[in-house]
Order: C-alpha cells, then structure tokens, then sequence
C-alpha cells in the first residue's frame, strides 16, 4: 500500500494516522465511504439501513475528541454493523418482515463498546433472515451479490458485511457466525474474518440464533484490521450469563508474535472427496507460506465432519425454535391484519412475518424437541458435539493451529441451491464442527479460483485468537490476496 | 425416523406457525431429507458419549442480588403491535356471550 492509495484502500493504521495529523477528518472519511455506498451499493444490496445523519454527528463526536488530543485504535473510523445487533434510535430487521420497522430499545454491548471507542456507524448490513443461511438469498430485503462476481452469492449469514468490505464501501464491519456465518462470507468475498471462542464477544443484544453457537467477531480486509475491531467488541459483560471473564490480549501488540517452531495441522479428513482441487491447490499454497514462516506442517485427524453437520441441522433448529418463540406478534414487532383470535394471532402473524428458511427450521426444531423425540435427536445430537469437541481437543495437543479450508468450493451461483436446499449442508462442512466445539477461527484469503476468491481456514485451541491473529498477519505481510479489490469497485480507475 | 403430513401438521400447532396447505409435501420432503440426514446420529459409537449443552460445560453464575435495571415498560412497549395503559392488547379469549 502506498501513500496514493486511495481512502477507501487504506488500512485502519492508515486511516488512524490520517486521522491523527489531521490529513483528514472523520467527517471527510464519513463522507467518502458513505459516497462510496451511495454510488455502488445498488448493485450488491449489502447495507439494510443507512444512517447518514447519525454517522455524520459521530463523526463530528469523533473529530473533537480527535481535536482534544485522544486517540484511539477505532477513534473516527466508519464501521458497519450486521443487522443483528440491537442500536437504540436506528431500526434492526435481522433482515426479516418479522421486525421491519422495529426499533430496538436498548444497545447491544457490542455497540455500547464500539460507540465508546468512537467508531462511526454507517449503516447496518444485509444477512441471511435470522442469520439463518450460507447464500445471503433468504432475506426480506433481497438477496446480497458478490463484488467479485455479481452472478456469485457473497456467502452467509454475514454476507452484507462481507460484500460492504471487500468492495470497501466500508473499512470493517461487525458479523456473527453459529455454523460459518463470518469464515464463509469472508472467504466467498475475499476478505478477513474472525470468530472468536464462544463467550469471547458479548452476545447481549444480538438477536439469538442458536445460543450455545452463536459468536459475535469482526471482518475487514486484514488480519491486523480484524484485530483492532475484536479487542475493541471483546471482553467480560455481567449481562451476558455466557460471556468470559478471561483478559483480553492485546491482539495488536501480539501480532509479532514469532510463530517458528509452531505446529500447523493438516487434517487430512478435509482434503479429501468434495473438496473443489482449485480450493485445495490455494490452501497448500498458503500452507507452503506459513512453512516459509518456521511453522512445522504436522497431518492431523479430524474425523466425523458429517456427524457434527448432522449434531448441528438438529441443535440449531432446536435452539431456534426455542430463542424464535419470542415473535409472537404481541410484544414487538410484526402483527397479522384482523386476527380472528388469539390463536390466529400467533400462527398468522408467524407465518407472516417469518420467511420459509426461518420457518423450516422452526419446524425442525420443534420436532426435534418435541415430547417423545428429544432424546432421540437433541440428545443423540449433543452426544455427537461432544465427540466432535474431543476430536479437536486430541487433534490440538499434535498442533498449535489447525489450516484448511473455509468451503468445499468458491462461492456459488446465485439460486444455486434454490431446488435442494439440503445440499447447501455441505457448504458448511468445514465450519460448523468448529461451532459445535466453541473454538476460535479465521478466514485468510489465501486467492482466486478464476474470479472468485478461496479463503483458508485457521483454527485453534479456546482464547488462542491473538496466535491466530498474528499467524494471519504475518501470512498476509508476505502476501497481497486480501488487498485486491475487484475492478468495479476501485476507485479511480 | 420419518415425518408425515399429519405430524407436520401437529408440530406446527406446537410452534404456533399456520401452513400453506400447498407447502406441506414440500415441507416434508425437506424434513425428511435432513432427519434421513440425521439418521448417523443414532450410531451406537455415541452411546458412550456424555451430552454436551454448552462447549465449556458452564454453569450459569450468580450475580450480586442488586437492582441494576429501573422500570422501563414505555420503552420496551413502544415496538409492541398494540398497548393501552402499560397493556399489551390481544384479541378477545373470553366470548362475553
């Protein structure tokens, strides 16, 4: 990256020493990525909402802070939140009619901290309904395209951050992932991602999914970007029963960590039958990188991938039909025209107002829990988590970090899966067990697969995520995939 | 295990979601894809395995018995569908007749 780079390319640590000797403001940055999302966001649909007027007055908030001699990592930055998170005064969907207009009354934790730390809030993005989806397809607000190929999906349910930041109409954006929803997006965009171990990131004020996968994290071009935007969301919250009270690291600080003499395990499962050879052919490039940096590649085993997307197509649903109960067309949000009763109330204003995904897996759900059948499926799925944890707990006492793919293959086409849409299982066979055993982990972009980009996946042991950090940025220092830009999207060109 | 319309049907009352009739063979055909899916989770390799609820096993901690939030029932009934009086309003469930 140069000097002449344009704003929209450069990194946070550019952007803050911009910021810092007054090279520009936070209002000017405002203004140019919400520009920015103005002229190109018609063709991707990434944001839901845009809030020019509150991102304008938190840049000014910013600025004179900026003025009075603070600084901070996030300090003026423009950010996008994926509209799961609750913010007081500016409406949150979850991309469903269910909340349409619905205005939450209270701020997420995640948003507390960010607005603390005076990033500026531009809008809040696109996902999968509910965050329930890997294509981005099922939302109310239609379906998000991929900046690298707008015939592509940009992956799901965090595929409007995604897309937002690789086509840098935004510098970072907030996301969540229950079975992928950040690595796979970010992959299928060519972006960083993180989800952090279960606990790590404050879930009060994120709409729930599934409660015991669900994990908030950060997605922006760079390792070392992703690390500034997590230590700011990361930490205790008294609020959130789950939450952890281990100490954050300083995950900048901890990205010249040296890495020589760090195992990298393979596992040798998951290059095998169904994964895309050009996929695979990327991700043992990246592997022979992360060799040339004194790791020690070590074959590992991870058996069982099918088990744990069979554990988690039964606990997700199950768990959603629990945390969905709350839309009841009575306290907030969507309510039927005309009930006949109370009953009709309830049933029509779900029907309604939830999308078919969303009410498919409710119905799993349901099943699955109901009188006769828990212990048959909820029960058997759970038995089959904690194998799959264990697997993982065996395969990291043989290696420090775990590399392999996000997804089988590159993103897909748009209505790709739109006959069958079990076969969109798989898309998710690589990341859901990650989910299942709570752990921490990344999507690198490690290059292209004709115009689509393929994304590495690192995993490690629970609150490893500054080793996984510093493995991605020290990745990325000796390579250029996660500064590419698609063409349409660059500016001045 | 499969399913078939009619416990479709009941799963539904039980989740309070009303059905497109037209969607229904749709709906089981889906379900019974995933539950067909699921069928390996009944490998008797699982028997020995303790259920996992939770990926560190945690309990729920206690926090201090203090009162932390104040009455906020104008604020969280403002996205509410009808309210009178500090009331959610539902459709009559007592016929007066």
């Amino acid at each position: 990256m140069s000097v002449t780079s344009p704003l929209s390319e450069l990194s946070l640590a550019a952007l803050r020493a911009g910021l810092s000797d007054g090279r520009f403001s936070s209002r000017a940055l405002t203004e140019h990525f919400l520009a920015r999302i103005q002229s190109h966001d018609a063709a991707l649909n990434s944001f839901i909402t845009v809030t020019p007027e509150q991102a304008l007055a938190a840049a000014d908030a910013a600025d004179a802070r900026l003025a009075a001699g603070e600084r901070g990592p996030l300090l003026g930055i423009p950010y996008a939140h994926k509209d799961i998170f609750c913010t007081a005064g500016i409406r949150t969907t979850c991309a469903s009619n269910m909340l349409g207009e619905w205005v939450a009354p209270y701020d997420a934790t995640v948003h507390q901290r960010l607005m603390a730390a005076g990033a500026v809030l531009l809008g809040k993005t696109n996902m999968d309904e509910f965050a329930m989806g890997s294509s981005n397809e099922n939302s109310a607000f239609g379906a998000v395209k991929n900046p690298w190929d707008v015939t592509a999906v940009p992956g799901g349910s965090s595929g409007g951050s995604g897309a937002a930041v690789a086509a840098r109409l935004v510098p970072m954006a907030t996301g969540t992932d229950t079975g992928g929803s950040i690595r796979q997006p970010a992959a299928y965009c060519g972006i960083t991602g993180i989800k952090p171990t279960y606990g790590r990131v404050s879930r009060f004020g994120m709409i729930a999914y599934a409660s015991s996968l669900d994990q908030g994290g950060a997605m922006a071009a760079s390792a070392e970007d992703c690390a500034a935007l997590l230590a700011a969301m990361a930490g205790h919250d008294p609020r959130d029963s789950t939450s952890s009270t281990a100490a954050v690291p300083d995950y900048s600080a901890a990205l010249q960590q040296p890495l020589a003499g760090l195992r990298v395990g393979v596992p040798k499962q998951w290059f095998a039958e169904g994964l895309d050879a050009t996929v695979a052919a990327r991700i043992e490039a990246a592997i022979v990188e992360l060799e040339a940096l004194g790791m020690t590649r070590v074959e590992i085993d991870l058996p069982d991938a099918e088990l744990a997307l069979a554990a988690y197509y039964l606990i997700a649903p199950a768990e959603a039909s629990s945390n969905l109960s709350r839309f009841d067309g009575v306290r907030f949000g969507y309510r039927c025209a005309a009930p006949r009763d109370l009953n009709d109330l309830y049933e029509r204003s779900r029907s309604e107002g939830f999308g078919a995904e969303v009410q498919r897996r409710i119905l799993i759900g349901t099943y699955a829990l109901s009188a006769g059948y828990y212990d048959a499926f909820y029960g058997r799925a759970q038995r089959a988590r904690r194998q799959i944890a264990q697997h993982f707990a065996a395969a990291l006492t043989h290696c420090d970090v775990i590399a392999g793919p996000v997804a089988p293959t590159p993103a897909f086409d748009l209505g790709a899966h739109r006959q069958d849409p079990t076969t969109m299982l798989l898309e998710d066979i690589y990341t859901i067990p990650v989910n299942l055993a709570g752990l921490p982990a990344m999507s690198v972009p490690v290059g292209f697969s004709g115009e689509r980009p393929v994304g590495m996946q690192l995993i490690g042991a629970a609150f490893t995520e500054d080793r996984l950090l510093a493995v991605a940025h020290q990745y990325q220092q000796r390579t250029e995939f996660h500064r590419q830009v698609p063409a349409a999207f660059r500016e001045g060109v | 295990m499969a399913i078939d319309a009619a416990q479709l049907k009941h799963v539904a009352r039980l989740a309070k979601v009303a059905l497109n009739e037209p969607n229904i063979p749709r709906l089981v055909a889906d379900m019974n894809a995933i539950l067909a899916f699921a069928e390996r989770l009944q490998d008797p390799a699982l028997d020995g395995v303790a259920p996992m609820a939770h990926p560190w096993d945690q309990v729920q901690p206690l926090r201090v018995d203090q009162v932390t939030e104040p009455d906020g029932r104008d604020r969280l009934q403002a996205g509410a569908p009808a309210v009178s009086n500090g009331l959610f309003l539902v459709p009559k469930v007592i016929e007066s007749e």
